[in-house]
């Protein structure tokens, strides 16, 4: 019975594992400085997450697909840039839909490789990365892109504005969360996500027409890069070539720290935003306690491990790996 | 040592899991020079026992003896180095090494400095291939060699060292008759080097040419030990299942239907070539033959997992083209395939979903899954096909054999198909559950269905099936229906001899 | 000739083949839109084309053994940096005034041993947790890096040595001496996986994990070894580049992970383990500075490199698809 009763509290330490720690931080952070949990700042945490977020939630579907993106940094990168200068060229109300056009082409086109043409997804969105880097690079010429009257423009609205007393990001941020969350958890589509995951031969056997449903899913990943690009070239209304670089590593981080596991399958929506805010919360911690950026490099690192091996232990029923 | 002096000596091995007693007090021994069949039901025992044997496990109590001595088993390595030497069911080769690499896995002779001794490494190999009298050499990839010569590799590891017992886990599975005879003159060669042999196997045609005792485990238990000369396979089947299992010739007719499934001059590339058949509804037709007889590429071709090169598939009279499942499950064809894991669950899933899947499209109230529909549905099936589980929301990973084929059986049969194609419907089923699911497949059949089944076990085509096609290397050789059939004509086909007698 | 062999055959050959092709593209090219004067097939040039493989291609040699043996190593870009600080910040520390040049030595050591460390670190973590190699080094790519800015913030690390950067210009048979370093390196590791006992398990562990447990390999300690390997490597391709260029900044190495998996999958090393050759990898990392270096030669900038990288490696990945379908007849899953 003993052995019993342990395997359940472990079980129950590695579900509910992260959520502890992230709990456990809070109120060390909000022990070291009181500004913590102050509304003002949470809003502002959750905020800067939401680039970070948007991101997230359309990775997690490919995840679940049993796939992987690397190039979803990149791709935003192309969109941010793309977006800033269609913007002096079309107008904002054209440049929005033809950036979101040119995203989705990318995707597509991610989508046809490793669906249809079934190559591997990692080696895939990792000439994926280089290439739509080298296509950003192209498209701008090398140089930065700002928007020439940064004042007299609406555009602002998606990264500055503020609705209800909240800001845009963050709105966009939870109800595309709510949107893809629900899509995911209750529809034929998310069904089949998690079966071509969980067993992408048992799919086909039960007439699942996987390629088709890998397709959606990268659709459905370069649909929230050029929502984040948008997000991101709204904010700042210029940027460089490069400001998507490294996101692709972060956002995966984010993913696997809400527990989708990258053997597909596994994972939701809701846990993915906890694993972006948890990423956000220790980031904006850290700086509050006077630590600098790069210190939140290596705790993100140390509580990847550990919330992946509480994860792996618990099924396993053993702490360390039977590896001989 | 004398001869009376067991090879290998079992006493009273215990082993818990968590809420499993998996062995309780088993023993058994082998004496040198004999072979010594282990047999029962899956979840039985048997692999446990093994793993205890080859030090995967530690035993809870007992002790193991090898000659006259206990030992202590800490792993596969010195299980091997105490003589004991374990020839595994599932293929267990890296297929990018060479044969001789393959053959001294985990313990190639080395020179100074951890270098690798190929002179001796595959002039060792080659005396041992020798042996074998098979036609490649050391130097041979794996990875190019056919699976029963992948066999005869994994064979001849138990002859790298002076061995005191060789465990043979099903060795014939993918062998055919002639390797078979080459495997079985090994043994006899083992043997007569006074040699103990553990043979594990389902096929008690095996068993009994070649064991001289039968001993059977039962939940974990030892349940006695027979002399194969004295005892015959009802008296062993009942010591495995507690009972006497009923596997008469199918004498039930029903009355047929129309043709429902035609399929004329059928070919695949190099798998199957001019298959002809019909299935009418209300009948079951068995494939019987050889594993890569064809039988199974058939089948997958009837759901559209393959292109045909030649031929036509009609269904009710009408001729149809069929270029993927979901096409194939438009037109109400079904399988169940033969890879229960690996094609027919997604094990990290539940049961409902599991059996909802290839229909979840239609369960719909508005954009979502209408769970309740889907709930109804499994309620339905698990009460008609008696699904052994605690609720819907358990995962399929965790039900056993039996339960997860119903799961598998009623997920097709909630499509209401018209022709249903079963492929090794009872692999790795025990043989309880066998029975069960070969009843449910009459049923079916009864109530209309054109159903197929693709069976590698003789007694389960005889019992089940109308009629039955025997295959031979991508053809058919003959059609019998039931009451022609016999065992020796029906070996005949399948071997590729063309009957000589009456031909119906 | 034994079925596969022609396939074998031509997938060895390939990236060979790849390579001709370039230099016959590039020379032809350059002839025609090349703003230097020079041929691009230069012998000069060609030594320099060696030369500046060496730094990723050292690491490649490495990233091939942890590939075949069924791992990948995302973290090296890392431990490529703080290798390279702590080769530079070693020689100006206090405890080695005394030592003269004699510090040369001593840092090469320090780095060399930090970078086994931080690979015996990934190790351990992959062997004793049981989390895939992927998550592990993901997670060590963002936890080295930081170790590398927490040394020295965000300022960039120098220290010039003379007698070290004469070193590391040096020529000996007209080969640099990061071209030796990359020779040398490329026969060790041929060495390691071709004759011991340790590289041919590696390849069984990659092969058949299941099966080489059954035969009492000891999986946990060869990965662990493999991951110092790598560790060793990304120091000693540290050691090599910085000697001469003296300084370094936090950002150093970042991306190096996809260039040296991107050489390694161009040689042909199979992504699931078990397969894969040292000398493909070489010519791999070959192709690679000779396709950024060409695209140099005849005026396409760094996007166009970028671009015609990563659709090359998804074009080779195409090409090994297509060359493995068994015919018309297979199963469409």
């Amino acid at each position: 019975m003993t052995s019993v009763t342990k395997t359940q509290i472990g079980g129950f330490l590695a579900r509910q594992g992260i959520l502890v720690a992230f709990a456990l931080f809070i109120i060390g952070f909000t022990l070291a400085n009181q500004r913590f949990l102050d509304p003002d700042n949470i809003l502002g945490v959750v905020r800067s997450s939401a680039i970070l977020g948007v991101m997230a939630l359309g990775v997690t579907f490919v995840v679940i697909s049993g796939n992987l993106d690397l190039s979803v940094g990149s791709m935003m990168s192309f969109s941010t840039i793309v977006v800033l200068d269609l913007h002096d060229k079309l107008g904002p109300t054209l440049a929005i839909p033809a950036m979101f056009a040119m995203t989705l082409c990318l995707g597509a086109f991610i989508g046809f490789l490793v669906g249809y043409l079934k190559l591997n997804s990692l080696i895939v969105t990792l000439g994926m990365l280089s290439a739509i880097h080298g296509l950003t690079l192209t498209y701008s010429g090398g140089q930065n892109m700002d928007i020439a009257d940064k004042a007299g423009t609406w555009f602002s609205v998606f990264g500055q504005g503020e609705a209800l007393g909240i800001p845009v990001p963050i709105l966009i941020f939870l109800l595309l969360a709510a949107v893809l969350g629900t899509i995911l958890a209750r529809t034929p589509f998310g069904r089949k996500v998690y079966a071509v995951g969980g067993n992408g031969t048992a799919a086909t056997f039960s007439g699942i027409r996987r390629a088709r449903v890998v397709f959606a899913c990268y659709l459905m990943s370069a649909f929230c890069v050029a929502t984040a690009g948008l997000i991101q070239a709204s904010r700042s209304l210029g940027s460089q070539n490069t400001v998507g670089q490294g996101l692709e590593l972060e956002v995966l981080a984010a993913v696997i720290l809400g527990g989708a596991s990258l053997l597909g399958g596994s994972g939701t929506i809701f846990k993915t935003v906890i694993g972006v805010l948890i990423l956000g919360f220790i980031q904006n911690g850290l700086l509050l306690v006077g630590l600098q950026f790069y210190v939140q490099y290596v705790v993100t690192w140390v509580i990847i491990i550990l919330a992946v091996w509480l994860d792996v232990a618990a099924k396993r029923g053993k702490l360390l790996s039977p590896i001989a | 040592m004398t001869d009376d002096t067991p090879a290998l000596r079992l006493e009273g091995i215990v082993k818990t899991f968590p809420g499993v007693r998996a062995l309780d007090g088993v023993s058994f021994s082998v004496m040198p020079g004999e072979v010594h069949a282990l047999m029962g039901e899956n979840g039985a025992g048997k692999s446990t026992l093994m793993k205890v044997l080859g030090g995967i496990h530690q035993p809870d109590a007992g002790k193991i003896i090898v000659g006259e001595r206990p030992v202590v088993m800490s792993g596969p390595l010195e299980a091997k180095a105490k003589g004991i030497v374990f020839i595994h069911q599932e293929l267990s080769l890296a297929e990018e090494l060479t044969v001789a690499e393959n053959i001294y896995l985990g313990e190639l002779p080395r020179k100074r400095f951890g270098l690798v001794d190929w002179d001796r490494l595959y002039a060792r190999t080659d005396a041992i291939l020798k042996k074998l009298k098979v036609s490649f050499d050391a130097r041979t990839r794996v990875g190019d060699l056919s699976i029963a010569n992948q066999q005869m590799v994994e064979i001849a590891r138990a002859l790298t060292v002076e061995a005191k017992a060789v465990i043979f886990d099903e060795p014939t599975a993918s062998l055919t008759d002639a390797e078979k005879v080459v495997l079985f003159d090994v043994i006899a060669d083992l043997q007569s080097a006074g040699v103990g042999i553990i043979y594990i196997s389902h096929r008690m045609e095996e068993i009994f040419k070649i064991t001289d005792r039968i001993s059977v485990l039962r939940d974990g238990q030892y349940r006695g030990t027979l002399d194969t000369a004295e005892t015959t396979e009802e008296e062993v089947t009942q010591l495995m299942i507690g009972r006497s299992l009923d596997l008469s010739r199918n004498v039930s007719h029903h009355t047929l239907g129309d043709v429902a499934l035609e399929v004329r001059g059928l070919s695949c590339g190099p798998l199957f070539q001019e298959i002809d058949f019909e299935v009418r509804s209300g009948e079951v037709v068995g494939f019987y033959g050889l594993v890569g007889a064809g039988r199974t590429e058939i089948a997958e071709t009837l759901f559209g997992l393959r292109d045909p090169s030649a031929g036509s598939i009609l269904l009710d009279g009408a001729e149809v083209r069929i270029n993927s499942p979901a096409d194939a499950i438009a037109l109400g064809i079904s399988l169940v395939p033969e890879d229960r894991k690996g094609q027919g669950l997604v094990l990290g899933m539940n049961c409902r979903d599991n059996m909802t899947l290839p229909q979840v499209d239609d369960l719909t109230a508005g954009p979502f899954v209408a769970e309740g529909s889907e709930v109804a549905i499994f309620d339905q099936y698990r009460d008609k096909l008696d699904i052994r589980t605690p609720g819907w929301k358990q995962l399929v990973g965790n039900l056993s054999g039996g339960n997860q084929q119903k799961i598998v059986i009623g997920k097709w049969l909630s499509m209401h198909p018209r022709v249903l194609i079963v492929d090794e419907p009872t692999r790795g089923i025990d043989v309880g559950s066998k029975s069960e699911i070969h009843n449910l497949i009459r049923d079916l059949a009864a109530q209309g269905y054109a159903v197929i089944v693709i069976s590698s076990e003789m007694p389960e085509v005889l019992h089940v099936s109308d009629r039955i096609v025997a295959m031979y290397s991508g053809r058919i050789m003959r059609t019998f229906t039931s009451d022609e059939v016999t065992e020796d004509n029906l070996i005949q086909a399948i071997s590729g001899i063309r009957s000589t007698g009456r031909v119906a | 000739m034994q079925p596969g062999t022609l396939s074998t055959f031509l997938k060895r050959g390939a990236i060979w083949g790849f390579i001709v092709l370039e230099l016959i593209f590039f020379s032809v090219a350059g002839e025609f839109l090349s703003l230097s004067e020079k041929a691009f097939m230069d012998f000069d040039n060609m030594l320099l084309l060696f030369k500046q493989s060496a730094p990723i291609g050292i690491i490649a040699m490495g990233m091939t053994v942890i590939m075949i043996n069924g791992n990948i190593d995302l973290s090296v870009g890392a431990t490529y940096a703080i290798c390279a600080i702590v080769l530079l910040d070693a020689m100006s520390w206090p405890v080695f005034a005394g030592l003269g040049d004699a510090v040369i030595p001593v840092a090469w050591l320090l780095a060399l041993l930090t970078g086994v460390a931080l690979g015996a670190l990934n190790g351990l973590i992959v062997w004793k947790t049981g989390v895939d190699a992927f998550i592990v080094t993901l997670g060590s790519m963002l936890g080295y890096r930081g170790l590398v800015f927490m040394y020295n913030g965000e300022q960039p690390t120098s220290h010039l040595n003379w007698t070290l950067v004469d070193f590391a210009e040096a020529q000996f048979l007209w080969l640099h001496t990061a071209t030796w370093f990359l020779l040398i390196v490329t026969a060790v590791i041929w060495f390691l996986m071709n004759r011991t006992v340790h590289g041919r398990n590696a390849y069984a562990i990659g092969d058949n994990r299941e099966a080489a447990v059954n035969a009492g390999i000891r999986v946990g300690p060869h990965m662990m070894i493999n991951f110092m390997i790598i560790g060793f490597l990304a120091a000693l391709s540290a050691v090599v580049f910085y000697s001469e260029s003296g300084s370094v900044n936090p950002n150093d190495g970042e991306l190096y992970e996809l260039w040296v998996i991107t050489a390694v999958v161009l040689g042909g090393t199979k992504l699931a383990g078990g397969a894969g050759s040292i000398v493909s990898t070489f010519g791999g990392v070959l192709a690679i500075q000779l396709l950024r270096k060409g695209l140099a030669h005849i005026g396409a900038d760094t996007s166009t490199v970028n671009l015609v990288i990563g659709l090359i490696l998804i074009a080779v990945l195409f090409l090994d698809r297509q060359l493995n379908v068994k015919g018309k007849e297979e199963l469409k899953i």
